[in-house]
């Protein structure tokens, strides 16, 4: 090796294997040995069974920190909403997707439980980029992202999603992923 | 009055048209399920699910594609030639239910033969049936008028002469054992030993020459649906194209027949006379699942090495056979 390439140290001459050459008894004898092989190894897949999910039957778990549809929440003893109405998530979304119109609470009637109240909070659902910085940007947690990927509709004006929509308890479509799977 | 053929056991005329009405029902009802059965199998070979959602278990498929079939436009190319052009299709249908007449489910019970006709020349009925086909193939092919049909044309022609001689010697040991062409002697002269055991050989180059017979992967240079969109068929359209597949799924049937009755017993199995129709149609399908099996396994070869296959290897092999077992059958 080193007197026929005298320029290149011998460990970095990589010799190519080659196979037998094809051709012959010796070739059919060996194609049929190959051929037994590829039997034996799509046989061994019939046995292990479909891999298929059956997606509109079957879902794929999502794991627990998915970010999938927005959820809006209340307060649990009070039913008081938690957003304020503060636009925090507005200013944080990179897609420029929410829209927030803030109204003050009015005595008797509150909406939320602090001085001011979100009289319209929407979300352009077809522009959400599902980057989640709404959820970090909120100082009440009143913005979660929730696990539901299945937001596909034929109108776009149905995925502007109102504050009803968003605060209602959303029908959780989807699984979430087991311990260590 | 000199008769056409002899047959060794004669029936009256209503008893054979009932059984040929039988034989053609019972067919063409395994055909829908072995196409769905087949989709179903080869989806699991590939950790699929295969067609599922037409019907339980997507066992309607079949009668969705056959409806889907039906109502195409009836399409003919501008330069296709009309008479042929219809003929291809037809002539294929015609030697694939015309070779099932052999194919033995049992022996005569209670007065009738449980085939379509035992005729003396057996095996050579099935191969001169056979080939018509091919015909079909090589017209449909020409008579379309596209450079696509007319390759796959020619390679089927080329298939044919390179696969038939090797599937003729690799029947010719089990004759000489069985002493008769006659499938259902064959049948009975396997009482002992099933003939797959001495004539294993033989067994192997039938099935290889039997996938080149039905255009079946690895040897479907002639549809061959990457290279040449479907070959011979790639004009034609509805229910002409869908007798093209399903003549090859009567192929099938017609060759798994013949190699289950000449190689594995035919309808020999334990249990009273009346399951022999069982045994041979539950060999038939173990046979047909070896098809399958394989077209989920191999790619297809080019036709060169095909060709080079069958006269270097199937028919050195398919002589040599004959000859070791022409010696051992004077011997002993």
């Amino acid at each position: 090796m080193s007197e026929q390439f005298p320029y290149l140290k011998d460990d970095s001459v990589v010799e190519v294997q080659r196979g037998p050459e094809p051709g012959g008894v010796g070739g059919a004898y060996r194609a049929f040995g190959e051929t037994l092989r590829g039997l034996k190894t799509t046989m061994a897949r019939l046995i292990e069974g479909p891999m298929t999910i059956q997606y509109p039957e079957e879902k794929t778990p999502v794991y627990p920190r998915f970010r999938g549809r927005h959820k809006l929440h209340k307060f649990e003893d009070t039913g008081l909403e938690k957003c304020v109405g503060c636009s925090l998530c507005a200013a944080a979304c990179p897609a420029d997707c929410i829209r927030v119109v803030a109204a003050e609470n009015i005595p008797g009637e509150r909406v939320s439980a602090g001085e001011r109240y979100a009289a319209v909070y929407e979300i352009n659902i077809s522009r959400c980029i599902f980057c989640g910085y709404c959820e970090i940007a909120c100082p009440f947690d009143a913005i979660t992202m929730g696990h539901d990927y299945e937001m596909a509709d034929y109108d776009r004006e149905n995925l502007i999603f109102t504050k009803e929509m968003l605060l209602a308890e959303p029908l959780e479509r989807t699984p979430l992923k087991a311990e260590g799977e | 009055m000199i008769p056409l053929a002899d047959t060794q056991f004669v029936e009256a005329t209503w008893i054979m048209v009932l059984k040929s009405l039988v034989i053609f029902a019972v067919i063409f009802g395994i055909v829908p399920i072995m196409t769905v059965v087949e989709r179903k199998l080869i989806g699991r070979f590939q950790h699929r699910y295969g067609p599922n959602r037409v019907g339980p278990f997507g066992l309607l498929q079949p009668l969705a594609d056959l409806f889907k079939l039906i109502s195409k436009q009836g399409f003919r190319p501008a330069n296709a030639i009309p008479m042929l052009y219809v003929l291809g299709p037809l002539l294929p249908v015609l030697s694939g239910v015309m070779a099932l007449a052999i194919i033995p489910w049992g022996n005569v019970q209670d007065g009738v033969g449980l085939y379509g006709i035992d005729v003396p020349i057996g095996i050579l009925y099935f191969f001169a049936v056979g080939s018509i086909s091919f015909y079909g193939l090589l017209l449909g092919g020409w008579s379309s008028g596209s450079k696509y049909s007319l390759l796959g044309a020619m390679r089927g022609a080329a298939q044919l002469i390179s696969y038939e001689v090797s599937m003729g010697l690799a029947l010719l040991g089990v004759i000489m054992m069985g002493g008769s062409l006659s499938l259902v002697d064959i049948v009975e002269a396997q009482g002992a030993i099933w003939f797959v055991i001495p004539q294993f050989v033989g067994f192997l180059i039938f099935m290889l020459a039997g996938f080149a017979e039905t255009n079946r992967t690895p040897f479907d240079m002639p549809e061959a649906d990457a290279e040449l969109v479907q070959g011979f068929m790639t004009e034609y359209g509805g229910m002409r194209f869908g007798s093209f597949l399903m003549v090859e799924y009567i192929e099938i049937i017609v060759v798994c027949g013949v190699a289950s009755a000449m190689f594995l017993g035919g309808w020999m199995g334990p249990g009273p006379g009346f399951l022999d129709p069982i045994w041979m149609l539950l060999k038939i399908f173990a046979l047909v699942f070896v098809f399958i099996w394989v077209r989920a396994t191999l790619p297809r070869l080019r036709y060169d090495q095909l060709m080079s296959f069958g006269w270097k290897v199937l028919l050195p092999l398919a002589t040599l056979n004959v000859l070791v077992t022409a010696v051992l059958v004077v011997v002993t």
